[in-house]
């Protein structure tokens, strides 16, 4: 008997490995920046490249970070849901435009709808390495005391907000 | 002909072009060679199959830029990759350290390889005691020999 449980049990152990592995997506890497502070940034506003905005200068608030960028094709997948977000009011949303054009930018947002409180440009992705972007779009939720408490790699979608990132901004609101 | 020679052409244009795209270079080749020997060593996160100093993504191509500027900036490999851990985790590591964490990936192969001789040992000692089995009696040889035509047994 003992002669075909082994082989059994192990062709259900590897299964099971294999199961796990095979609904992981590898493309998600934890972020080895969960519960740091967020790198600090100074870069030019989209609208106003004469203004710059500091990572201090949000601080105080639980605000969302979205990477996107012109030439993003999961942006568009993602935006509105941003919009949606936006309306709603529950918590502002930062746009980080990565190494993007200003015109390209403005058009895009010009074309479907604006939800960001404000947008800066990284245009040649130095603050974008700082906070380990490697596939756009990601979302950071940064808390009041300016610590990164969650990311979200690729396109946001209306499930990951109601199930992740919303009951995480209440908590941290509160 | 002319139209091999044509492609040709093609390709050692599109390598030039290529190798204009790539970041100035040529000018140190002793820092060029650090930052090969250096990247090669650490993960492309876009396309994880390939490393640092391999991969054409944009990514990578600005990774490499930022550690040609550290290497000049006087910082040494071990900076670097500090600097690499603390934005992506020890996953853009073709190394990864020991600890807690990653010890069934160092440990995971011995531990399997020791199962395999554990079971291997005791695979052939098991075989060794039904092969050294009973030893047949003289009475029982000889029927064996009269059962297999007593031609002393040299089977088909």
């Amino acid at each position: 008997m003992a002669r075909f449980l082994i082989p059994l049990a192990v062709f259900l152990v590897l299964v099971a490995f294999l199961a796990i592995g095979l609904s992981r997506d590898p493309h998600e890497v934890p972020s080895p920046l969960i519960d740091k502070p967020a790198p600090a940034f100074r870069l030019p506003a989209l609208r106003e490249p004469q203004k710059t905005v500091s990572r201090d200068d949000l601080r105080g608030q639980v605000w969302l970070l979205n990477v996107w960028a012109s030439w993003c094709v999961s942006c568009r997948e993602e935006h509105p849901v941003l919009v949606e977000l936006a309306k709603s009011g529950v918590v502002p949303i930062y746009g980080l435009d990565y190494k993007d054009t200003r015109e390209a930018a403005l058009k895009w947002l010009a074309e479907r709808g604006d939800p960001y409180t404000l947008s800066i440009v990284d245009a040649d992705g130095k603050v974008g390495i700082d906070y380990g972007v490697y596939g756009v779009p990601e979302t950071y939720v940064i808390d009041k005391q300016g610590v990164i408490r969650y990311k979200h790699i690729g396109p946001l979608t209306a499930q990951v907000l109601q199930d992740k990132i919303l009951p995480l901004v209440r908590k941290l609101q509160a | 002909m002319i139209r091999l020679a044509g492609l040709l052409m093609a390709a050692v244009f599109a390598g030039a072009a290529i190798a204009a795209e790539a970041p100035p270079a040529a000018d140190d080749p002793a820092l060029e060679k650090r930052v090969v020997q250096l990247t090669s060593e650490l993960r492309c996160l876009v396309c994880q199959n390939q490393s640092l100093a391999d991969s054409h993504a944009d990514l990578a191509i600005d990774l490499r830029n930022q550690i040609r500027e550290m290497m000049r900036a006087g910082k040494s490999d071990a900076e670097i990759r500090d600097y690499m851990v603390q934005r992506y985790g020890d996953f853009v590591l073709y190394r990864p350290p020991l600890k807690a964490t990653t010890v069934l990936l160092w440990a995971g192969p011995f531990a399997l390889l020791l199962a395999g001789f554990v079971g291997l040992v005791a695979y052939l000692r098991r075989r060794r005691a039904r092969a050294e089995g009973p030893e047949l009696s003289a009475e029982e040889r000889a029927r064996a020999q009269a059962l297999l035509g007593g031609n002393g047994g040299h089977g088909s």
